[in-house]
């Protein structure tokens, strides 16, 4: 449609073209127009919040946070793409081989930093003790209590801290999961 | 002159067969030719795709991301390397769950209209403007003539109200269906539903009332409204006992309940007319049906009603548009052509209470219509989803930790 041709020739001349086939790009397009209730061009968490599978996702919140950049609370369909960029599955990479030096979006320590910022409340790039009990708050709602909640936290961070700092850094965080086949878990891929 | 021939093509075309209930089956010659139009119509825009080294968008309404149908405890449940309940992977599943469902989710497409998989030369209905060639162009504007300048006047001049007495009722509906350019199919007849029983079916728009009293005399439940709406109810229940309630009403349950029980307990009363999903959907599923009509005693006759969608979208985007955009539209797309199943009728079983009912029909409904059957609530369309779904994925997840604690040897 005539409304997609404008964004379109802007998102290629970015690097996001990289990630989606044109068709893919114009099912995004697609599906961001229709959250957007406001047709402002922008999406909103309350746009997010509208989706009653994402409303009802314990983790909902965190996922919708990780669309916004830090302070902003719109996120346009560039950044929106950029975001989901990292669910494409790893062997897709060919294209954005060579595009520049840095590590494309859905390379497995991308998708692995992206899981980390889940936990990390306040992006300092630690997970602390505290925001590690908010998100398993976050998971459990009110079926497990206080102490056995704490007594969790403590021993997943005393497994994961090599460096006595009581708090998992990024680098911690990816030994802990080396054995997990992130590129599976967080891929998404298109029917077309 | 004029208006002479176009009375009697009235008289003839219209309301004769109406009053008979025959058919010229010219409708239906009517609708060959448009599907065969169609059908060119998109390959030439698959060609002028081609040309410019494109590739034709084409919705899909199967969903545009693979699924797996992996359950929580199914995945989270893997061997791990290290012991305890929690693991820092577990935060994975509902990560990409919630981006899955950012990128497709099985509610909210079901508030706005299909998409179609070739054009029906409705402006409405495309997504591929700038793939139109000149000869399409010109069918098209060939198109909005006739639709605008043939069809909808003679729709519009076909508009009748409804007279008071309950046997023209019933020729009235079929006139007004006729003047809609209405090609109903009904199947299973002799599973029409009876006295002394409520008929439920799947809700897409105001025309589904149409169709159905049409084709049988029912009353009908809803609440009062104001406007056109409110005028075309007070004149129905001239004709026959409906039951229209008061917004106020409708809160209280027992009272909507003891109504239809006593509606329902004299057999002389006519069959109640019920869409337990309470809203238009898209007519691409079947949403969650109100317990209500399914507590009460009684036999319940489902019907499935399935529009197609190439004709002209039948979905009334209450949302988006009014009463009377809305019929503007259906009087000027090319036809409403449906299919109509009378399922046979149902009741409630020794143990089974109200919801697990409604769900029984529901899926009866869905598997004969060809719908996707859903437990999500129609309500969704203007109001937040409750809490308590949110909550319910909490315990299963707390339940995994929990077995894994217990249990450590398997994990």
């Amino acid at each position: 449609p005539l409304w997609c041709d404008k964004v379109l020739l802007r998102a290629s001349r970015r690097v996001e073209i990289a990630y989606f086939s044109h068709s893919q790009i114009t099912r995004l397009y697609s599906r961001f127009h229709s959250l957007d209730k406001g047709e402002n061009g922008a999406l909103s968490r309350e746009d997010f919040q509208r989706i009653p599978e994402l409303a009802i996702n314990p983790l909902g919140d965190r996922i919708i946070n990780a669309f916004f950049p830090e302070g902003e609370d719109q996120v346009n369909f560039r950044g929106f793409m950029r975001t989901l960029a990292h669910f494409r599955p790893v062997e897709d990479n060919e294209k954005s081989k060579g595009h520049d030096a840095s590590e494309p979006l859905n390379s497995r320590n991308n998708k692995l930093l992206f899981a980390f910022r889940l936990y990390d409340l306040d992006r300092d790039d630690k997970i602390s003790r505290d925001e590690l009990l908010q998100v398993l708050r976050m998971m459990v709602g009110v079926n497990i209590s206080d102490e056995q909640l704490g007594s969790i936290a403590d021993r997943t961070i005393q497994e994961a801290d090599t460096n006595g700092d009581m708090s998992i850094s990024f680098s911690e965080f990816i030994k802990v999961l080396e054995k997990v086949d992130v590129e599976q878990k967080m891929s998404i891929r298109f029917l077309h | 002159m004029l208006f002479n021939a176009n009375c009697l093509a009235l008289l003839v075309f219209i309301i004769v067969p109406a009053i008979l209930g025959v058919s010229f089956g010219i409708r239906r010659i009517y609708m060959k030719t448009l599907l065969k139009i169609f059908e060119w119509a998109t390959l030439r825009m698959e060609r002028g795709a081609k040309e410019r080294n494109q590739q034709l968008y084409k919705p899909c309404s199967n969903g545009i991301i693979a699924k797996e149908p992996v359950s929580l405890e199914q995945e989270i449940q893997e061997p791990r390397g290290g012991g305890g309940e929690f693991d820092m992977s577990d935060i994975l599943y509902f990560c990409r769950r919630g981006v899955e469902s950012i990128v497709d989710d099985e509610v909210t497409k079901r508030f706005t209209a299909e998409e179609l998989e070739s054009w029906n030369l409705l402006t409405r209905s495309n997504y591929n403007l700038h793939h139109i060639s000149a000869r399409l162009t010109v069918l098209w504007g060939l198109g909005v003539l006739i639709r605008y300048g043939f069809l909808l006047p003679l729709r519009y001049k076909n508009k009748l109200y409804p007279h008071p007495t309950s046997k023209v009722n019933l020729m009235c509906y079929r006139i007004c269906v006729r003047a809609l350019t209405a090609i109903i199919t009904y199947h299973d007849s002799d599973n029409k539903p009876k006295n002394g029983g409520i008929c439920v079916a799947n809700h897409t728009s105001p025309i589904d009332v149409l169709i159905l009293a049409s084709d049988g005399c029912y009353s009908m439940v809803g609440q009062a409204h104001g406007g056109l709406m409110g005028f075309i109810q007070k004149t129905l229940v001239k004709a026959c006992p409906h039951i229209w309630f008061e917004r106020s009403e409708v809160k209280d349950r027992h009272l909507v309940a003891k109504r239809l029980s006593d509606h329902v307990a004299d057999k002389t009363k006519l069959p109640i007319l019920i869409f337990p999903e309470g809203t238009c959907i898209n007519n691409t599923s079947v949403m969650m049906f109100k317990k209500g009509s399914f507590e009460i005693d009684c036999t319940i006759y489902p019907v499935a009603i399935k529009y197609d969608p190439r004709f002209g979208n039948a979905f009334w985007n209450s949302s988006k548009f009014r009463m009377v955009t809305y019929l503007l539209h259906m009087m000027s797309s090319w036809a409403v052509v449906c299919s109509v199943w009378y399922l046979p009728p149902m009741k409630r079983e020794e143990g089974e209470d109200a919801v697990q009912f409604a769900n029984r029909v529901k899926s009866a409904i869905a598997r004969k219509g060809g719908l996707v059957d859903l437990l999500w609530d129609g309500g969704l369309k203007r109001s937040k989803v409750k809490e308590v779904f949110k909550e319910e994925q909490q315990k299963l997840y707390s339940k995994v930790l929990v077995s894994r604690q217990e249990d450590p040897e398997h994990s």
